[in-house]
């Protein structure tokens, strides 16, 4: 049952469950992800992949089970008492993950380095000096080195996620969350965004993404997790979950609708 | 029998007028200043507060809103010293007036303010590690600011405009400056036309010029 000490995940998602009511969101969800591994979250709306992914940095809390990076649970204390860590343990325990959001989510009224200072000066405790140097590295890589003191509103979409995949990599995260990160985008501009996530992946970045670009998924991704009312369905490597072939009915219908819908 | 507009005699008392202006300006820099404060910290406290609290709040801003200004200036200044062993003057008392009442209005304005950032923002302080008060600082309320700058700015032009009411209780702003050359010279036409341009060109200058403060920050929308 446990992963075995030699070879700890990363990332411990262990038979969590959330449910609004009498809706089930999340099944008893279980995930290991190993350090450096990219994992893509498939499935179709409503499967509770970008919950699952929400429950990872605790921006939404789950009813029963654990999450834990690096052997530390992350929304409750230690000691099996079930008790909601404190806000300030929280925020330190979210500066270990990044994430991205369909939606951005800069920061409006600052620049795109300010954007990713601000972390590095409040959490971090960098001076502004350091902070600015490494907001200038970051934006190098992603290609906006030029864009350092533009605001969030002077940016185009594709433009604005990568200073949004900066902000998020400049805390040097262990690990890095995708939120349907193109999918908000202009089919034109997907392409730049990808090439970063693409080149995190080459360092060796862990991350765990959920999209629906899955030609990108079957290239960039070490495994792929198949959602399906809010539990995993199958999950392997992305030949396997996506062969055409496959004898999962509840896949088969997906891969088949979304063939048909995006070819 | 016509009337002969004669403005003679509201240059020789202008320094009443000019001196009115400045003071009635002064009133409500004053308490929009005091006002904003109240209105910060009550919405904030609203926002994050259980239901005693955001009842006590409410009744507060309702209780203002729904009370005559002049009734709280004769409240606060004629009522109030004789129910607390308290001495102040006719402007202080009226400042402190005005700031409990734009205060509420404030609420209001800085509450709605607060509920409008969007909550993708707040994620976004939230997964880069920031605390709730830094979130509060650096996330909520500059967004918060420029939402709301264009009803602030409103709330700014009507108080200056509410501080003619601080000419009852002896106050000696631009309305009661008006008063008193009317009283003197009985050249209440005239008086009350210079009067009237007095309180429309401060408005607009006002106007302008906020409007200028909020181009600015629309930009970084």
């Amino acid at each position: 049952m446990a992963s075995s000490n030699d070879n700890p995940a990363l990332l411990d998602i262990a038979e969590v469950s959330k449910s609004f009511g009498s809706v089930s969101v999340l099944r008893s969800v279980s995930l290991q992800v190993a350090k450096g591994e990219v994992v893509t979250i498939i499935g179709p709306s409503g499967s509770g992949k970008t919950m699952l992914l929400r429950c990872v940095n605790f921006l939404e809390s789950y009813d029963s089970g654990s999450i834990r990076i690096d052997g530390k649970e992350v929304g409750f204390r230690d000691g099996g008492a079930r008790q909601r860590r404190s806000e300030r343990d929280l925020a330190a325990m979210r500066a270990e993950t990044g994430m991205v959001f369909q939606s951005f989510n800069l920061f409006p009224h600052l620049t795109a380095a300010g954007n990713i200072m601000l972390g590095l000066t409040k959490v971090r405790g960098k001076t502004k000096t350091e902070a600015r140097s490494i907001a200038e590295h970051w934006l190098g890589r992603v290609g906006l080195a030029h864009k350092a003191d533009s605001l969030p509103a002077e940016l185009s979409g594709g433009q604005q996620q990568r200073v949004g995949i900066a902000r998020a990599v400049a805390m040097e995260p262990k690990i890095l969350l995708l939120d349907e990160i193109t999918s908000a985008l202009d089919p034109e501009l997907v392409g730049e965004v990808l090439a970063v996530v693409r080149s995190l992946a080459e360092d060796g970045m862990t991350m765990v993404m959920v999209t629906h670009e899955m030609a990108f998924a079957r290239d960039a991704s070490s495994r792929i997790v198949f959602m399906a009312d809010g539990g995993v369905s199958a999950v392997g490597p992305p030949k396997e979950v996506l062969a055409v072939e496959t004898t999962n009915e509840r896949l088969r219908t997906f891969l088949a609708r979304f063939r048909a819908s995006h070819f | 029998m016509g009337y002969t507009l004669n403005f003679n005699l509201i240059w020789r008392h202008f320094d009443k007028l000019w001196g009115g202006l400045l003071l009635s300006l002064e009133l409500a820099v004053i308490s929009i200043a005091i006002g904003i404060v109240i209105g910060l910290v009550l919405a904030v406290w609203y926002v994050s507060a259980g239901r005693v609290v955001r009842a006590i709040i409410a009744a507060y801003v309702e209780f203002i809103r729904n009370v005559p200004l002049i009734l709280l200036v004769y409240l606060v200044f004629y009522g109030l010293p004789t129910v607390v062993d308290l001495a102040y003057s006719a402007p202080t008392s009226f400042v402190l007036t005005l700031s409990v009442y734009s205060g509420a209005y404030l609420v209001e304005v800085f509450r709605s303010g607060l509920e409008a950032v969007p909550r993708g923002q707040l994620d976004a302080g939230k997964a880069i590690g920031l605390t709730p008060w830094q979130r509060l600082i650096h996330v909520r309320l500059p967004t918060m600011l420029r939402i709301t700058l264009p009803a602030l700015s409103n709330t700014f032009i009507s108080l200056f405009k509410d501080t003619s009411i601080a000419s009852v209780i002896s106050v000696p702003e631009l309305t009661y400056g008006a008063q008193w050359i009317n009283f003197n010279t009985f050249r209440i036409v005239e008086v009350y036309l210079v009067t009237t341009a007095m309180y429309l060109v401060t408005g607009y200058t006002l106007l302008f010029a906020l409007r200028l403060v909020e181009r600015r920050f629309r930009a970084a929308r």
